[in-house]
């Protein structure tokens, strides 16, 4: 008797399950209607009397009207920090510390409220900024709170000196976790600092200096000073400014450069990527493929790091290829306040029309596109998880940073082959590599231009882990160790 | 018996491990001696050479540079009488030399030590084996001071070469004759070709496009004036070149793994 055939049952995508809406609580959150500048401890209304417009990218609603810095109220912050240094700098180490520790604590008191103003402000997922953010956040603040009264056995032998004040500017895709990267080490190493968040997440960074009040914080330590592009170049560019921090665009960052080039700041920069994700064909499939949708899809794609150039090798694309589809389909796409949700709002419509330009430039450029069947919601800035297959290196969309959710699939035959296209790029930020086997998980690691390898994994990030670029992806570590020597001056 | 006659020697750039005259045929003078004046294109093509030579420079074993330094400084002690003459005797000339031979002693011991200093073994918050590597940076440009001109290439040259980077390197400009020379320790001392070129020449004619040069990862301008670093600070920001202002301090590890690149890898644990 001949085998009857079974009919293969996606179980995925046909469930006859169906989610309910799993909306997070808001009750608990309160968002002022206007938010003003945190200068010397204190907020206060800006000089230019001008406000803007902070919107929830997922209902297009405005949630607050935030203030807009000028070169008046920059300098007031800048004072207020240069003279906060004078005492913060020479502040007891161990004081120094506790002072840091409480604003890790404070964040963990108050994760819940900050994990929903983060996802009402930026649009990414609830599931993100509950579990991944917010926690980063409090455990780099309590990482680098240790180091303030242990620098000495930093670097043994060598006289450390804070450098001063720091003007930190900050992107749109980990509003608050962006802002611990910088703030934590900065503070921990006896820096001040003027910060200057992302227009269109300025939220919770005026949170945290609520938090800064809170915690007792010694006034103009940190102050935060919101505005767009326009804000930050005023920081960077400030003459008491004596070290600089941008994590942003790689375009921004070149801007910057030449703009305190000669001044004599130090400067750090995290910048853009166009990571390879290299999938070798005996890696454990169904594992890789996770890794690569968490690669991509994290966060809607906004990551620097984020793996968004698929390499495959050959044996094994249409296989990978046919199990990612499926994978694609199940991703639940919307509100992101929803428990359930998977990928949440683009963070704002420039951005959105960027994604759709690049995506459009692929199709045009003769790449094959792919989207699963999803429902969007009515208002809001959304964008499918989209694959493209047929992709060659030439390709926009396999050479430019497109930073939303869409993942470029190319292939190779040898493991040579797979170095050669995953360093074909001016960026070098992060390299992801799938395989079995251990001797080539450390050969692909050692050849891969790029500051992170993930190897069987992606995406993961730890205050003690060091994290920053080769190439055109910037300079400078922030994380571990080697993150506090941006912020010190070594004799 | 007539007196002997001198053999003058002709000196030259050093790239690609071949010591070759200014393709541009153009020399300029200097301690007596015409001594070639690079171009742009000779700088371009030492660029190439040092590209060429980085993948294999790097991949050696750090004992192996450790070795490779080791010899550069028993090739220097063999030639301590020449560097005494060319850097005009006495006892600053004899000071100068010991210090570059004991410069390239002291870093050929640190090859084999930079990654146990300056790499971690980072305790993540999760099942996962995460570590930070330093790794070369690349093709590093140099601009060695007016003086010292021996010790003041050599303080450059050895931390970078230590860290697994190839080098391009612009020689004292009034003072070049030491530079040129000491390509011909590099060359017997078993330096692979390319790792390092010199050029002689122009500094306000050549920095501006080692500088701009989009292949070149890294540039130690610690000897650039204040207007020269504003200049190179801003052409680096094309491919964002990482600019390090080396002082003239004792041999640290500081000053190797400052042009270097770290690199953390993780790999989940589990069964």
């Amino acid at each position: 008797m001949a085998l009857a055939k079974r009919p293969t049952t996606d179980l995925t995508t046909q469930t006859p399950f169906q989610y309910e809406a799993a909306p997070e609580a808001v009750d608990h959150v309160r968002i002022a209607g206007s938010y003003d500048l945190f200068i010397g401890g204190r907020f206060v209304a800006p000089h230019s009397r001008k406000r803007f417009a902070t919107v929830n990218p997922a209902t297009e609603e405005t949630l607050a009207q935030v203030a807009e810095a000028d070169e008046v109220d920059v300098d007031h912050a800048v004072k207020a920090a240069a003279n906060a240094f004078r005492s913060w700098s020479r502040l007891d180490p161990g004081r120094r510390a506790r002072y840091i520790f409480r604003l890790s604590r404070l964040i963990q008191e108050r994760a819940r409220e900050l994990a929903v103003v983060e996802t009402m402000d930026g649009g990414k997922p609830i599931k993100e900024s509950r579990d991944v953010d917010i926690p980063l956040a409090a455990a780099h603040f309590f990482y680098y709170a240790g180091w303030a009264d242990k620098l000495e056995w930093a670097v043994p032998n060598r006289r450390l000196r804070p450098l001063g004040v720091a003007g930190q500017v900050i992107p749109w895709n980990f509003p608050l976790l962006m802002l611990a990267w910088k703030v934590a080490p900065a503070l921990a190493t006896g820096n001040t600092v003027v910060l200057k968040p992302a227009e269109t997440t300025p939220l919770t960074a005026m949170l945290f200096a609520e938090i800064c009040q809170q915690a007792e914080l010694p006034p103009g330590v940190v102050n935060v000073v919101t505005g767009a592009g326009q804000t930050g170049s005023m920081v960077v560019g400030h003459p008491e400014v004596r070290k600089v921090a941008f994590t942003g665009s790689t375009e921004v960052g070149k801007l910057i450069r030449r703009q305190v080039a000669g001044r004599g700041k130090r400067l750090t920069l995290e910048l853009g990527g166009k990571a390879a994700n290299i999938v070798f064909e005996d890696a454990p499939l169904d594992q890789a493929v996770e890794g690569v949708v968490n690669g991509i899809y994290f966060n809607q794609g906004h990551v620097c790091c984020a793996g968004s150039r698929l390499l495959v090798q050959e044996s094994i694309l249409e296989p990978l290829l046919q199990k990612l589809k499926v994978r694609l389909g199940t991703l639940r796409v919307g509100d992101p306040l929803d428990k359930n949700t998977d990928v949440g709002a683009i963070n704002s419509k420039q951005q959105l029309e960027k994604i759709e330009g690049l995506v459009e430039s692929g199709i045009e450029e003769g790449a094959e596109v792919y989207q699963p069947p999803c429902e969007l919601p009515a208002r809001g800035y959304w964008f499918r998880p989209t694959l493209f297959t047929g992709v060659a290196q030439s390709h926009r969309i396999a050479r430019e940073e497109i930073f939303g959710p869409v993942l470029s699939v190319l292939s190779f035959r040898t493991p040579e082959e797979a170095v050669e296209k995953a360093n074909n790029t001016p960026y070098g930020l992060s390299a992801g590599v799938w395989t079995d086997k251990g001797s080539r998980i450390l050969w692909m690691a050692e050849r891969m231009r790029a500051g992170v390898v993930w190897a069987n994994t992606y995406n993961r990030f730890d205050p003690t882990s060091p994290f920053g670029g080769y190439k055109e992806s910037g300079f400078g570590r922030e994380g571990g160790l080697h993150g506090l020597l941006p912020y010190l001056d070594v004799d | 018996m007539a007196e002997r006659l001198e053999v003058r020697k002709t000196y030259k750039l050093y790239m690609g491990g071949q010591f070759v005259r200014s393709e541009s045929g153009r020399s300029y003078a200097a301690e007596g001696f015409n001594v070639p004046r690079a171009s742009r294109k000779d700088l371009r093509d030492s660029v190439r050479a040092a590209r060429a030579a980085f993948p294999g420079w790097s991949a050696r074993t750090a004992m192996n540079r450790g070795q490779i330094l080791y010899r550069i400084a028993e090739m220097l002690e063999g030639r301590r009488a020449q560097f005494l003459s060319l850097l005009g005797g006495g006892r600053p000339a004899g000071r100068q030399v010991d210090a570059a031979i004991a410069t390239w002693v002291w870093y050929a011991g640190l090859t084999d030590k930079v990654a146990q200093l300056a790499g971690t073994v980072n305790p993540v918050a999760g099942p996962y084996f995460n570590f930070t590597i330093p790794e070369p940076t690349g093709v590093v440009g140099m601009v060695a001071p007016e003086e010292p001109p021996l010790l003041g290439l050599v303080a450059r040259l050895a931390p970078a070469l230590c860290g697994g980077n190839a080098v391009v390197a612009l020689a004292s400009e009034p003072l070049p004759l030491a530079a040129l020379t000491l390509a011909e320790v590099l060359a017997t001392g078993d330096l692979p070709p390319g790792v390092v070129n010199l050029l002689s020449g122009r500094r306000a004619e050549l920095l501006p496009w080692l500088a701009s040069h989009m292949d070149v990862n890294a540039l130690d301008a610690g000897a650039c004036t204040d207007p020269e670093l504003a200049a190179v600070e801003e052409a680096a920001a094309g491919n964002l070149k990482r600019v390090v202002r080396q002082r003239e301090v004792q041999p640290s590890p500081q000053a190797v793994t400052a042009l270097m690149e770290f690199k953390t890898v993780w790999h989940p644990i589990g069964v």
